[in-house]
């Protein structure tokens, strides 16, 4: 990864950094570990994650068992560290596994998007004409949809469920990849290094795989990573709407909506499950935010 | 101008058919036939085959699209599934309502986003850029329905001062009794935006405030307020385009905040469409809001042409159709 990066083409000038030994990734990770702020939100959704995997060994209560007597206490009741839910079920268990399905279908749509969008933009990118236009008008059109409603839409239309809600947001999201992947492309494929490669008579799979993929995959995921918090919070409100998890999983759009009749009763509990939202959704932002610099991409 | 605006719409029509297409499509995506939500169980099949006859379901998909095409054109949407009322007269008012949430919304973020990323520029790496930096990313990290629900308990249970759900009864209660209901809906929709807003107008000014004009402007003697407007005028197009998609934006993401605060919009009819299975209104509600969504990208294309005549050339050097 490390023998093109001199020529990434963020604005011409290859730098200094670019040529100490550690290469181009060496210098992004190491001044990403230098960010305090990244460093403290890669500790916090860490956690959130750890703690999501490893929910069933951790000592928690049965997120699913109901209670009658037990229903809505406030957080801090003994035995139910952050308070019950509506039915009594202990809050702290099922925002922890809560976070399982909200991190997956966070986290999974952007990924199979990059991949399909990245794919498309790069060969409407570099093949241009008639590949460019039939690949880049679709997008157009899918991205010509406000990118919620496609989501409620096609999610309705479907009927819920994870499945249905993780196609809806791929869908989404890959026009918007592909967009930005195909203009990253158009810059590399006119550099003079591609030409040279062409002209020692190179294969066009040889110069994508070799001399494109190597010089856009960094600008693309950087994109990609900003995704990532949209992704999670657009995913939580499909799972509010009802479009989403079914009930009596745990998620936090679904917590969130199942919880909004109690908020007379009680406001603390209800807005709980927003609050893991909040923060998992700022934390990825903030990490693409630092990638971003450490990466020193434009845009 | 005028050819520009010719060529933008031009441009626009296969991407508006498209859409079209797709949200024709969105009926077929449905399991099961969409016939099926006219012809109730045990009807007999001769009869069944006059009722599909009878909504030209029988036809080729082609020829379903183009007729559904050429009524969509004449303004008809064809008739809710469950109220059998014209889709159109539920769309039409229900998107009147989003407008003046979205409408709110976006003012509100642009007065918010235009000062504050203006400040921070102009303050660059001191502690209020660092400040607004850090609430403008808080801000468009939040859950916007999950906002609504913390100002619903501020504002509503705790403090009692503001409705929480509804529009009020506008027959009977005056214009101040309808924009109480619309505060917190308009606040709940205002902080992506604005933080969005924010940060491209941050970084728009930062690159500006660094461009020799502005040295030869301070140098020549221009007062700063006058340099400002210099600067103003540079950053608008940037900034235009970011408001333009954003309240497009609102316009279809306000699907979420309006079903917490029951507000009578798009969203609303949208959602409880998707849930009586009312497949023509949930058609005719993403048709009418996609749109609104190209029409407005196109009026931004025209103002930022208006704003600054190199975008004409740079589009016309490029080729891009967007």
């Amino acid at each position: 990864m490390t023998d093109h990066a001199v020529e990434l083409p963020v604005d011409g000038a290859p730098r200094a950094w670019v040529r100490r030994p550690h290469g181009y990734w060496g210098g992004v990770s190491r001044r990403l570990s230098r960010d305090p702020t990244t460093l403290v939100c890669a500790l916090i959704l860490t956690t959130v994650v750890l703690a999501a995997l490893l929910a069933p060994y951790l000592d928690l209560a049965d997120p699913y068992r109901t209670s009658v007597i037990y229903r809505l206490k406030p957080p801090g009741t003994p035995g139910h560290l952050l308070g019950t839910d509506e039915l009594g079920r202990d809050l702290l268990a099922r925002l922890i596994y809560g976070g399982r399905l909200s991190l997956l279908m966070g986290f999974v749509p952007v990924l199979i998007a990059t991949l399909v969008g990245a794919v498309l933009g790069i060969l409407a990118g570099y093949f241009g004409g008639l590949v460019n236009a039939a690949i880049m008008r679709t997008m157009d059109v899918f991205y010509a949809f406000p990118s919620i409603l496609l989501a409620v839409a096609i999610s309705g239309v479907l009927g819920g469920g994870v499945m249905n809600g993780l196609f809806s947001l791929t869908l989404i999201f890959i026009p918007s990849i592909a967009r930005v992947s195909e203009s990253i492309t158009m810059g590399v494929r006119t550099q003079d290094f591609v030409d040279a490669a062409r002209v020692t008579g190179a294969y066009p799979h040889q110069i994508l795989l070799s001399h494109i993929l190597k010089n856009v995959i960094g600008q693309i995921l950087v994109f990609s990573s900003s995704l990532i918090s949209i992704s999670i919070v657009v995913a939580a409100g499909l799972s509010f709407l009802g479009l989403g998890v079914a009930p009596p999983q745990a998620e936090w759009g679904l917590m969130l909506s199942t919880l909004r009749p109690t908020i007379y009763v009680a406001p603390l509990n209800a807005i709980l499950p927003g609050i893991m939202i909040f923060i998992t959704s700022m934390c990825f932002n903030l990490m693409s935010d630092g990638l971003r610099n450490a990466m020193d991409v434009k845009g | 101008m005028l050819l520009f605006v010719l060529k933008r719409l031009v441009y626009v029509l296969p991407i508006a058919l498209g859409v079209s297409l797709i949200c024709f499509a969105l009926i077929y995506l449905a399991p099961g036939d969409p016939a099926s939500a006219l012809i109730p169980d045990n009807t007999p099949p001769a009869v069944a085959a006059q009722i599909r006859q009878a909504y030209g379901l029988d036809k080729p998909l082609p020829v379903q699209y183009l007729r559904w095409l050429g009524r969509v054109l004449t303004g008809d949407f064809g008739l809710s599934l469950s109220t059998r009322r014209p889709v159109i007269s539920e769309v039409i008012p229900a998107m009147g309502n989003t407008f003046k949430l979205a409408g709110g919304a976006i003012l509100l973020a642009c007065i918010c986003g235009i000062a504050f990323g203006t400040r921070a520029a102009y303050r660059s790496g001191r502690a209020a850029d660092r400040l607004i930096g850090a609430a403008a990313i808080a801000g468009i990290s939040v859950p916007q329905y999950w906002l609504g629900m913390v100002l619903v308990v501020l504002f509503s249970v705790n403090l009692g001062i503001l409705p929480a759900t509804g529009m009020g009864d506008i027959k009977s209660e005056s214009l101040l009794a309808e924009l109480r209901h619309l505060i917190l809906p308009t606040i709940a929709l205002t902080v992506v935006p604005a933080g969005l807003i924010a940060r491209s107008v941050r970084s728009t000014v930062g690159e500006i405030l660094g461009q020799e004009f502005v040295q030869t402007l301070h140098a020549n003697g221009l007062p700063p307020s006058r340099v400002f407007l210099h600067i103003m005028k540079n950053a608008a197009p940037p900034a235009l385009a970011v408001i333009g998609l954003e309240f497009a934006r609102l316009l279809g993401g306000s699907i979420l905040v309006e079903t917490v605060f029951s507000w009578p919009g798009t969203g609303f009819l949208l959602n409880s469409a998707i849930f009586t299975r009312d497949l023509t209104v949930v058609q005719g509600t993403v048709l009418a809001l996609a749109m609104f969504f190209v029409l407005t990208n196109v009026l931004v294309d025209v103002l930022q042409m208006l704003l600054d005549p190199r975008f004409k050339r740079a589009r016309a050097a490029s080729g891009a159709w967007q």
